[in-house]
């Protein structure tokens, strides 16, 4: 029978299932960090049991860390045990640990992917919703909690109740200046953040096969926010040519054609099937406290009034209220604060890259604060070995070093309530990077162009 | 985990759609190395308002959350069924739930229970698991979950009991 990916993916990993119950799914590869793990390995050892497979967990320290010059002292005492809980736990139970002083260290879905740990086919589970960035590469990935996450640590595997399949195709050629993350910002505002709840997604078409990997890594990272289990991208020869030479990665060439043969058969079914056009989507930027609450840059902010559902209206006023914005106003009118280029949705090479284009040689506005964090070190060091630091500095910009930073503000580095933020990260909760702060998602390169004029601006025009 | 029965509790509603796991429980709270004594960082920000419903007296002792659609979404924390375990709350009733903090609460014996229509106007409930009824009314919920809630089951120790199936899977992995 045709398969889709995911039914490929899904049906090598069952390790055993009984009719009408959850299947027992095998996970390939377990990735760790210091603020979902610490209950888990504290539950493994209160019950005497051993870590099954320490050489399928890698572990990395990304959300607790500060993103000053290094070294340094962390301050934050609860922040600093974590740490040193994930450094103990992690040499009692044998896990390869990329900590501060690791060359490799960053955030756990952008050191992954780097170091080729993320193949093809794989299933991958991380005590982190984005764990969906790595469907990029054709695997099954998702998030779990942590009691998930001792699951896995006591026996590799994880019961699962099969999902539902969603296929997303976006044809046609996008317009310049138009990113990868206006790509998913558009599906999350027309599908809605409970759009894909209880489905896996696999994004195809023209317009995803012509994106790179890291487009795809960003396209895929934002799928939880469209309430996806998980987000996929079919392997093809992109994929192929990213995985060469990665330090994990098999030798070149060795599993291409197994890969390839993950693609969904042509015949394949999906519970549900949506259309996009690429190239009627425009750069975008979300207006409320949630992704799905998204309008292109050339708009303005909507009126609750228009909206027919109750609850919508509701949450669009609660949300406006909260953002200090009134209905109408034109985005290109809405003044920031802050402009924040990083997290595992938008702090690649490429995404530096791209604000980069967009800054060098001027300036950000005055009386913005403006700052990049790469996702990694090794993202940190490729940027400054083509001199993108220099740009981002003359131009104003702090440059950090890498973790998840104001993502999510369990670092120092937070907005001040009031305080109005252009950032590439991924959701725009209240409060998310910093009580009463104001958050704006964004592509890089209309981060990087929100920071030079002061307000909101078409990239196009910037 | 402590077994779900069957419980009588007084209601404390939410109405909002899509309330995250952020406002269950914000970051600063994460920074934590126990499951314990979460419910000082419930709906922290949300709960410096004194008529939010949390800070209510009537509804102190409330064991039952009536909460609008998608409650739960974004992040994977599980702190967020830690915190409301920690103040009191033992079953969430929602039209639908982020699908990881579904998971999360059976993980931890609070029982999510999906209602199209969640009765926001009730007092008190009585929600019966072996019979899946909330005041008589019936809810789905799969069967695995079910008997896992009901006999507050270790999933762990059920797990190891197919050690020679995964053994068996792992030899016949290349
Ligand atoms: S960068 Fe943000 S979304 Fe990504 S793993 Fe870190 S905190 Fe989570």
């Amino acid at each position: 029978m045709a398969q889709t990916l995911f039914d490929k993916v899904w049906e090598r990993h069952v390790v055993s299932q009984q009719p009408g119950e959850p299947a027992l799914l095998y996970v390939d590869l377990h990735l760790i960090h210091e603020v979902t793990s610490p209950q888990a390995f504290a539950g493994l050892r209160a019950a005497g049991r051993r870590l099954r497979r320490p050489d399928r967990t890698v572990a990395t320290m990304d959300h607790d860390v500060p993103t000053d010059p290094r070294p340094f002292k962390i301050l934050d005492e609860a922040a600093a045990e974590q740490l040193h809980a994930l450094g103990e736990n992690c040499r009692d139970f044998g896990v390869r640990l990329f900590d501060l002083d690791s060359e490799e260290q960053g955030i756990v879905h952008v050191i992954a992917p780097e170091l080729g740990l993320t193949q093809p086919g794989m299933t991958i589970v991380c005590g982190d919703s984005h764990t969906s960035t790595h469907g990029a590469f054709g695997a099954l990935a998702f998030g779990i909690g942590t009691s998930e996450v001792e699951h896995v640590f006591a026996t590799q595997c994880l019961w699962q109740s099969k999902p539902q399949t969603l296929r997303l195709t976006v044809e046609g050629e996008r317009r310049p200046g138009v990113s990868a993350k206006d790509i998913i910002l558009h599906i999350i505002g027309t599908i809605g953040t409970a759009g894909a709840t209880g489905s896996v997604i696999e994004y195809a078409g023209s317009a995803i096969r012509a994106l790179s990997m890291e487009e795809r890594m960003t396209v895929c990272n934002m799928s939880i926010e469209a309430g996806a289990r998980a987000g996929m991208v079919a392997p093809d020869a992109v994929t192929l040519a990213y995985l060469r030479e990665r330090r994990f990665a098999p030798r070149a060439g060795e599993r291409d054609a197994e890969w390839l043969a993950l693609a969904s058969d042509a015949s394949a079914q999906f519970d549900a099937e949506r259309h996009f056009d690429a190239a009627t989507i425009e750069p975008q930027v979300t207006w409320g406290t949630s992704p799905g609450m998204v309008a292109p840059v050339s708009g303005a902010v909507p009126d609750p009034r228009q909206m027919t559902d109750a609850a919508a209206r509701a949450a669009a006023e609660r949300a406006l209220e909260y953002m200090g914005l009134r209905p109408g106003a034109r985005f290109v009118d809405i003044a920031v604060d802050r402009v924040f280029i990083g997290s595992c949705t938008n702090a690649r090479l490429s995404d530096l890259e791209g604000a980069a284009a967009i800054i060098r040689g001027r300036r950000v506005a005055p009386g913005v604060r403006a700052m990049v964090v790469p996702g990694s070190r090794s993202v940190r060091r490729e940027a400054e070995a083509r001199g993108l630091d220099e740009v981002f500095r003359q131009a104003g910009f702090e440059w950090r070093e890498p973790g998840c930073s104001m993502c999510l503000g369990m670092n120092p580095d937070i907005l001040q309530p009031g305080e109005r933020c252009a950032s590439t990260s991924n959701r725009n909760f209240e409060g998310r990077q910093g009580n009463l702060g104001r958050t704006h998602l964004v592509s890089p390169e209309m981060a990087a162009a929100a920071a030079l004029a002061g307000h909101f601006t078409d990239v196009r025009q910037a | 985990m402590q077994p779900f029965t069957r419980l009588e509790g007084r209601v404390i509603p939410l109405d909002r759609a899509n309330v995250d796991t952020d406002q269950i429980i914000p970051k600063q709270f994460l920074k934590t190395l126990s499951r314990q004594g979460l419910s000082r960082g419930l709906f922290f920000d949300w709960r410096r308002d004194p008529a939010f419903v949390f800070n209510q007296p009537g509804y102190q002792g409330a064991s039952i959350l009536v909460a609008g659609e998608n409650f739960g979404c974004g992040s994977s924390r599980e702190h967020a069924a830690w915190a409301l375990l920690d103040f009191g709350i033992r079953c969430v009733i929602a039209p639908s739930f982020g699908d990881i903090f579904y998971n999360n609460c059976c993980k931890n014996g609070l029982l999510p229970i999906r209602l199209a229509q969640p009765p926001f106007g009730a007092e008190r409930l009585t929600v019966d698991l072996a019979r899946q009824t909330v005041d008589g009314a019936p809810f789905a919920i799969d069967p695995y979950r079910k008997h896992c809630l009901l006999e507050g089951l270790d999933d762990i120790a059920i797990t190891l009991r197919h050690e020679a199936a995964i053994a068996a899977y792992e030899a016949r992995q290349p």
